[in-house]
């Protein structure tokens, strides 16, 4: 087991922007996730998508970034989608509540498919 | 072969009569002049073949050849020739010059050389075999007594004693086939309380390994000085190390940092044996990639870490053991290695049980084929109960007891340890996920709010099992007043910018576990957290 630092890199599609996160979601990816929303966030699209399919760990510090992401959404009228959650993960943003705000999906195709068809 | 020649003249007591022995061997007295002469017959003189096949005294006056050899004794003086020959070889010759008497040598005389040849010959043989006997026997202790040196030298570049670490047990043992070996281990106290471990091989064995172990050593020495990471620490050795190696010569070297206060081990491996980490159940080869020093320059060093939880150990070993043959040709090899390990999980010397074994294997009449080194480091099982919590509750046992210090991302090492036992013992792999989302929220709220992320003050970590729950306390050092009533996270509250996005801590664990408590008292919180076995869950385990 070993620590893996935090990155988050975005991609832009027709309405979306895409970032990747890779690593561990804690204190430590205060900055990086804050940088590749702002980035995301200047292209105006209509939705972001968080891909989670590389995160190894989110703790109560993690969820508290999303949570100030999902803020940040709601603010500029951008609708946040995640997908790539593991079962436990999922589990949480439902005993969070984030799944009430944030529509969860499988895979990148199907948030995509949603996020132009919905 | 070589011609030596003394010449000896009567001495002045002498009355210049011939003496009986004057064919016999010259004795060197202080009343006589000595000049040995010596001259090198080359390998193709034909007098050389022509004294082989000769069958007695060769008068030299009679001889015409083209040979130098014969030239050169006919000019020194040397009259007659008897070869002395033992088992068709000739080993050397009787040389006589003219007779004092100034007579010619009569027949009788010819036949005494001849007599006297065929008995000195296989005298003189003897005599030759005897002192190449004793020269070889001379060069052979004289290079005993260097490798005694050497090997006296070699073990003082090893650890004269081993680290002493409160609650850790190590071993060591070093065991060259020959009288110096190309196996090294070593170890390096950090003023922080970590431990540098290194084992070595260098290819072959005997003085060429000793002396590329000796420079690899102190190379390694000075790049755990002065790097802490031991990918980089085995990267400089290896740039160190290429330049000076001999030619197809390498060093295969596990260098790895233990932390004494969590088990954490960071390793990075040159092609060396894998380590084994011996758990309550098995053994885990643990794995890092990279080449052995001194093949090629600029290479990397793959990094990774594991941590022994109390009870387990870690296993570092040359190939000495796994490359043993018995007399049926047959390799010790590695599964016989991994089931004696995983048969004796408990043993406290595992170093003893593992060299019984190699010699039952091999039989009493194996030849050490190549150096052999252990090097084992045990974390000694900690059992405390735990005041004030259920956990001192009979019934209970303690699978776990460390601490960590408190600093950022600790929580994520307690969240790993803690799984790793608890999988080991047996906790439904469906809930594995929830414990330790739990365990790592409960860490870190010791490491941040009851300890404030100060490193010198630790959060200390319990597991208990019973028949029917898992208990897992948590501990921090602040104590004294009451941990507050957390507020509930309310989201939509928090979106409106009314409740701070955090706080998701205890909420989280209560949502893990199937009951949590907190105790306090003047020193210490403890959040202690209960994992019930439901019927279904020890139905699991016993299948």
């Amino acid at each position: 087991m070993k620590s893996q630092p935090f990155e988050a890199v975005v991609r832009f599609h027709e309405g979306s922007a895409t970032i990747d996160l890779q690593g561990e979601i804690n204190a430590f990816a205060e900055t990086a996730l804050t940088q590749a929303y702002h980035q995301a966030d200047a292209q105006n699209p209509a939705t972001v998508v968080l891909n989670f399919t590389q995160v190894s760990y989110i703790n109560s510090t993690g969820i508290a970034l999303i949570v100030g992401l999902l803020a940040q959404a709601r603010k500029n009228h951008r609708r946040l989608v995640v997908f790539g959650l593991s079962d436990h993960y999922i589990e949480i943003f439902k005993i969070t509540r984030l799944s009430d705000f944030m529509d969860i999906y499988a895979d990148e195709t199907s948030a995509l498919h949603e996020v132009k068809n919905g | 072969m070589k011609f030596f020649r003394r010449q000896t003249k009567p001495d002045e007591k002498s009355n210049g009569e011939p003496k009986s022995n004057d064919l016999q061997p010259s004795i060197p007295s202080s009343t006589r002049q000595v000049k040995p002469v010596e001259y090198e017959f080359a390998p193709n003189d034909p007098f050389l073949n022509y004294l082989i096949s000769s069958p007695g005294v060769v008068t030299l006056e009679k001889l015409t050849m083209e040979s130098p050899a014969l030239e050169f004794m006919k000019n020194v003086g040397v009259k007659i020739v008897v070869p002395l020959v033992s088992q068709g070889e000739l080993i050397g010759l009787l040389n006589l010059g003219p007779r004092l008497s100034e007579q010619d040598y009569s027949s009788d005389d010819f036949r005494l050389l001849n007599t006297l040849a065929t008995q000195a010959a296989p005298a003189l043989r003897v005599a030759q075999l005897a002192r190449q006997q004793q020269a070889e026997a001379r060069e052979r202790e004289r290079m005993e007594q260097e490798l005694r040196v050497a090997r006296v030298i070699q073990e003082t570049l090893l650890p004269k004693e081993l680290p002493e670490l409160d609650n850790w047990q190590l071993d060591a043992l070093w065991q060259p086939a020959r009288e110096v070996s190309g196996d090294f281990y070593d170890f390096f106290e950090f003023p922080d309380g970590r431990l540098g471990i290194i084992t070595g091989d260098v290819t072959g064995k005997g003085v060429p390994a000793a002396l590329v172990m000796a420079t690899t050593r102190s190379i390694l020495r000075g790049a755990a000085e002065r790097l802490v990471n031991p990918g980089e620490v085995l990267e400089r050795a290896n740039n160190l190390l290429c330049p000076d190696i001999p030619r197809n010569m390498f060093v295969t070297c596990l260098y790895g940092l233990l932390d004494p206060a969590t088990g954490q081990f960071v390793f990075a491996n040159a092609g060396h044996n894998l380590p084994k980490k011996c758990t309550s159940t098995s053994a885990i080869d643990l794995r890092a990639t990279g080449m052995p020093l001194g093949l090629m320059p600029e290479m990397t060093y793959e990094e990774n870490e594991v941590v022994l939880m109390p009870g387990e150990s870690l296993l570092l070993y040359s190939d000495g053991l796994v490359e043993a043959h018995n007399p049926d040709g047959e390799m010790f090899g590695f599964p016989l290695l991994n089931s004696l390990i995983t048969d004796c999980i408990d043993c406290s010397d595992q170093i003893e049980m593992l060299m019984d074994e190699l010699g039952k294997f091999t039989g009493p009449d194996w030849e050490q084929e190549d150096d052999v080194t252990f090097v084992t480091i045990r974390r000694l099982p900690v059992l405390q109960p735990v005041a004030g919590t259920d956990g001192d509750a009979e019934g209970m046992t303690i699978l776990a007891d460390f601490s960590l210090p408190s600093v950022p991302g600790n929580e994520r090492l307690a969240m790993e340890q803690v799984a790793e036992i608890v999988r080991t013992a047996g906790f439904p792999v469906d809930r594995l996920e929830n414990l330790k989302t739990a365990v790592s929220e409960a860490t870190l709220n010791a490491i941040e709010h009851g300890n404030n992320y100060d490193p010198a003050v630790p959060a200390t970590i319990r597991v208990l099992k019973s028949a029917d729950r898992y208990i897992i306390l948590v501990t921090d050092q602040g104590g004294g007043t009451l941990i507050p009533d957390h507020v509930k996270p309310d989201l939509d509250a928090k979106l409106a910018g009314l409740q701070s996005p955090r706080g998701w801590g205890i909420f989280l664990i209560e949502s893990m576990v199937d009951e949590m408590k907190v105790h306090t008292d003047e020193g210490h919180h403890t959040l202690e957290m209960v994992f019930i076995l439901t019927s279904k869950d020890k139905q699991g385990v016993a299948a």
